[in-house]
């Protein structure tokens, strides 16, 4: 059973099952192995504790309800609770994350962040908690994405950060990570990288799963406070890099009687050419620091993803999803543009609750889940749709 | 027959020029023709780049080449065709560099067979960390006679630097900046500390210094304090401006090696 516990966390060399560990060039390593070296320690002080706990709760609004979600319960027949990640303040799951780690920053005495931002969820978030440290925050965007979330750029530089604009490649997310490591790369000694999910080189992926799993962790006292379940039946999430699904999952690992859904963005479908369904379409490989599935051509080159929502236009997952993956301890589908649009459009005249584009896929699964009338599933609402509103604006007549 | 970046090393192992460029830039089909340039100017040995998506450690110059020799239509299965018979003109090392998920996806082994049958002598990968060499590949490099160069920076402990010296044979590429490719040039006083601290380390194995590198001035300021240098951005600045290859190539070399 001990070893049970453990399977589907990070080993002592970084990986998960053969995914993971720390492929970085020479000129990251110090920046990376500080890190390493120190990012537990930091997390299980006291006083670490204190101040991220109260941050949690003062200031993002912890916790964030479990509400259930009657009409959409009825619609589909079974007993749907929605995680409501879009009321932490910032508006997505993603500052759990920066929270802990501009303290791990300030503990490792930097002075300056640096991120990477798809569709401006992170990089608000991170330049949100830059200002409340009063820490200098440079974040990368693709230049794409500064045109498509004109409003995330415009939050971003209100709170004080500078937005430089990735202009190689396919200019997008991607992109934009490139850029972030290349920049810490040319800070290596007063700068940290607060990366947006589950991705990178480790520590990073069992740092942020970390700080997501909060997630998680109130849903099981929720849940038990509101239906005397110790466990739902299902959670689902969408998946980018795979950061809210980290965070969902994470206290339920280690029960088999608990499903996992990933939901990844098939864009326009998966056949088309124009998506971002890693684990249908990708390999084994190595990118941004680890060994994971990625989305590449037969000679190893990393092909640009697409999909109607920003956040989920990335070619990779997170290790811990990869191995997830491939042991079948996570199910993986995925959804078209279409279909997260008409789930979106479901849940606000449902329930009165406009979703993030990118949570959208996760609730577009419900009308192929086939749960039971007894059932509970538990749907990680990662952000909410405010930013997205343009899009949506398009579908109505 | 003993490596020939061994060789090198152990018959002239003063004022070395390397010299770095991109596989099928600035044209598809100029790989051979810079490396036959490169040797009939006087260049000691070379590093062909083999272009990946997603360079992290490069600046914009090495990304752009990198980009254009995607465009162009390059790959690694490629890169082996053009340098089938190269061991017909090429006596000089060649080293392959580049980053490990296009090798990955052509299979370790058949790309270490691929190296050898083509004459390929040492490669770098920047990206692929000290334990999975020593694990997965260390023996395969071997017995495909391949050497596995690996980067210190002025960041890397001395510990490290030792480590890296022990698994390492042929040359230890020492950075010389904390930075990507082409970011600075020139080097400082506070470089000239680092590399004597390097080389006060008694260390197995040679060291080349590479990055900032980007002329007369600089080579010689880096040879002072190791083999030789490698000069990567300068040298692909030049291949995208040129409008004759040889010429431009020769020039540059001249320039550097002989003035
Ligand atoms: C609301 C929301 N959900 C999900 C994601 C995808 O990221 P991850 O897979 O790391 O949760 C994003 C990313 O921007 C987001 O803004």
């Amino acid at each position: 059973m001990i070893e049970e516990a453990t399977q589907y966390h990070v080993n002592e060399k970084g990986y998960y099952g053969r995914f993971g560990g720390a492929f970085v060039p020479e000129m990251l390593y110090p920046n990376v192995e500080e890190l390493r070296k120190n990012y537990l320690q930091i997390i299980a002080e006291p006083s670490f504790q204190t101040e991220f706990q109260a941050l949690l709760r003062d200031y993002v609004g912890r916790p964030t309800p479990l509400f259930f979600a009657s009409r959409l319960s009825e619609k589909y027949g079974t007993q749907i609770y929605l995680k409501r990640e879009d009321l932490c303040h910032t508006g997505a799951h993603k500052v759990n994350n920066t929270i802990g780690q501009i303290l791990v920053a300030k503990r490792l005495n930097k002075q300056r962040i640096v991120a990477e931002t798809g569709a401006g969820q992170h990089g608000v978030a991170t330049a949100t908690v830059c200002a409340l440290m009063g820490m200098e925050c440079i974040v990368y965007m693709g230049e794409l994405d500064i045109e498509r979330q004109a409003s995330n750029v415009a939050r971003m530089k209100m709170l004080g950060a500078e937005v430089r604009a990735a202009t190689c490649g396919s200019k997008t997310l991607k992109d934009a990570t490139n850029e972030a490591m290349r920049h810490w790369i040319n800070n290596p000694v007063d700068t940290h990288y607060i990366i947006g999910s589950v991705v990178g080189p480790h520590p990073y992926p069992d740092m942020v799963a970390r700080f997501q799993s909060v997630i998680s962790e109130e849903i099981r006292w929720q849940l038990r406070e509101k239906t005397g379940r110790e466990n739902p039946d299902y959670v689902i999430a969408c998946v980018g890099g795979g950061s809210n699904a980290a965070g969902a999952f994470y206290h339920f690992l280690d029960e088999p009687s608990v499903r996992l859904i990933a939901l990844e963005a098939a864009g326009k479908g998966l056949t088309s050419g124009h998506s971002a369904a890693t684990t249908a379409l990708g390999k084994p490989g190595v990118l941004h620091g680890s060994r994971t599935i990625l989305m590449q051509t037969d000679d190893g080159q990393i092909t640009e993803p697409y999909s109607i929502s920003a956040g989920l236009d990335y070619p990779g997952i997170g290790p811990l999803h990869a191995y997830l993956f491939d042991s079948g301890r996570g199910e993986f589908y995925s959804a078209t543009d279409e279909e997260a649009v008409q789930a979106a459009f479901e849940l606000a005249q449902l329930e009165g609750i406009i979703p993030a584009l990118e949570t959208a896929h996760a609730l577009a699964h419900l009308s192929r889940l086939g749960a039971r009338a007894h059932e509970v599933v538990v749907i990680n609402l990662s952000g909410r749709g405010d930013k997205d509103l343009a899009t949506y604006m398009k579908y109505i007549q | 027959m003993t490596n020939r970046i061994i060789h090198l090393l152990q018959v002239s192992p003063k004022n070395l020029l390397s010299i770095y460029f991109t596989a099928g830039f600035p044209q598809l089909g100029d790989t051979r023709a810079v490396l036959k340039a490169l040797q009939e100017s006087g260049a000691d040995l070379v590093e062909i780049g083999i272009p990946f998506s997603d360079p992290i450690a490069d600046g914009e110059t090495i990304q752009q080449s990198n980009q254009q020799a995607l465009d162009n239509g390059m790959t690694l299965k490629l890169l082996f065709e053009q340098l089938a018979s190269m061991r017909q003109e090429i006596a000089m090392p060649v080293l392959l560099m580049g980053y490990i998920n296009p090798v990955l996806q052509f299979g370790v082994e058949a790309f270490c067979q691929n190296c050898q049958e083509v004459g390929v002598d040492g490669l770098i990968l920047p990206d692929m960390p000290l334990e999975v060499y020593e694990e997965e590949y260390k023996e395969l490099f071997e017995q495909y006679g391949l050497l596995n160069i690996f980067l210190i920076t002025p960041q890397t402990s001395n510990d490290r630097i030792h480590q890296i010296d022990y698994l390492s044979d042929g040359f230890i590429y020492m950075v010389s900046s904390a930075s990507v490719t082409g970011a600075k040039s020139g080097i400082s006083d506070d470089q000239e500390v680092y590399f004597k601290r390097v080389k006060s380390l008694g260390l197995k194995n040679p060291q080349l210094i590479g990055f900032g590198i980007s002329n007369r001035e600089t080579f010689l300021r880096a040879t002072k304090h190791a083999s030789g240098a490698i000069i990567g951005s300068a040298f692909v600045k030049i291949l995208r401006q040129t409008s004759n290859l040889e010429k431009d190539i020769h020039t540059f070399i001249a320039d550097i090696k002989n003035r």
